[in-house]
């Protein structure tokens, strides 16, 4: 599954580094501390977090993610989307919260 | 009683967001330039650049301060500032609890450690930007075992402080300063945080490249310079404090 069609399925809006979005998705990872997904998150995942800010697309790129899923209708910096769009990395966004998008997203991955 | 221009927050070419123009010399150039009496060194989880700078800084006639920008578990920034004799416990707990992430020069910056000509010593290998697995509470505690200084950093900034991180300041926990944001007018942040206004404040430039140092600073009033007497001046002692500008 790509993340062309994640955001198809789950109804994403998408903002920035549209030309990653043929990239696979093989998991996801929710978390607000970027320290965290720096230890803890594994290529390919697509990261959910509510940060905004330009040090996410820093962490999203070192660690290889497949996409950064923004929760609660939050917009990327533009700066942020700069950088996504530098690094092919798709930043997309949801209006649900972080615990609707994970149930989701994890749904949709375990059942395809 | 003396009034001293400190800026206590200043970030080295070690820094991975630093420039590499932050040699000890451009920096101490800056400065000098900027008319600083007492500057405090403080990279990203590190406190390996300080000690050239410090013996460095003598023949500027400008006072150092060794320390570090440590990030807490709850990755809050935290100002973290000891005497010379201590700076190696700080390195050692630093280097204890540290996540060793490897850096990735290319994506995250480079962290050259550098001698007093700017010559690369060597790089630290693992990123700067990570956390120590450590809450707030735990370094400010070793700090003060230390007998070392505590700031929490730009306390009211929207990402790595402990207003973003934390959501308030935990009653119980105790520091010796807050430091405001550059930009901040003090009013503005008395006004949304009322319960702060007779707390000790410093402010500092941040400074990540050598224009940017003495950007903002704190008068230290105090009889002189020393780095318990800095720290008897953020704790207010007999008529010491620090004055915002």
């Amino acid at each position: 599954m790509t993340v062309k069609d994640v955001v198809k399925a789950l109804n994403l809006t998408v903002y920035s580094g549209s030309d990653g979005l043929d990239k696979p998705v093989n998991g996801g990872y929710t978390s607000d501390l970027l320290s965290d997904v720096m230890g803890n998150a594994s290529e390919g995942m697509a990261w959910i977090t509510l940060q905004t800010h330009k040090n996410v697309m820093a962490i999203a790129s070192l660690k290889d993610l497949s996409a950064v899923i923004l929760v609660n209708n939050l917009q990327p910096l533009e700066d942020t989307q700069q950088y996504s769009n530098q690094e092919q990395i798709p930043i997309v966004g949801t209006t649900l919260s972080a615990f609707e998008i994970s149930g989701r997203l994890h749904n949709l991955l375990n059942s395809s | 009683m003396n009034l001293y221009r400190a800026d206590l927050h200043i970030h080295t070419a070690l820094s991975p967001c630093g420039s590499l123009d932050m040699s000890p010399r451009n920096l101490l150039e800056a400065a000098a330039e900027k008319g600083l009496d007492i500057i405090g060194i403080t990279d990203h989880n590190s406190t390996l650049q300080a000690p050239v700078i410090r013996e460095m800084a003598k023949a500027y006639g400008i006072f150092v301060i060794n320390g570090a920008e440590i990030t807490s578990v709850e990755e809050v920034h935290c100002l973290c500032l000891v005497s010379h004799e201590n700076i190696k416990a700080l390195q050692n707990y630093i280097d204890k609890y540290i996540m060793k992430t490897p850096n990735n020069p290319e994506k995250l910056g480079h962290q050259p450690l550098v001698d007093q000509d700017a010559q690369i010593l060597r790089l630290v290998p693992h990123s700067l930007h990570g956390a120590l697995n450590q809450s707030i509470s735990q370094i400010q505690a070793t700090v003060a075992q230390m007998k070392g200084i505590f700031i929490p950093a730009h306390i009211d900034r929207p990402m790595f402080s402990i207003m973003s991180q934390l959501g308030f300041i935990p009653q119980d926990l105790p520091f010796d300063a807050l430091e405001m944001c550059r930009h901040t007018p003090a009013q503005s942040l008395w006004k949304k945080q009322p319960h702060l206004k007779n707390k000790s404040f410093i402010r500092s430039s941040d400074a990540h490249q050598p224009q940017d140092v003495g950007a903002a600073y704190t008068l230290l009033k105090m009889h002189h310079r020393s780095f318990e007497e800095v720290k008897k001046c953020l704790n207010c002692l007999n008529d010491r404090k620090p004055i915002i500008t």
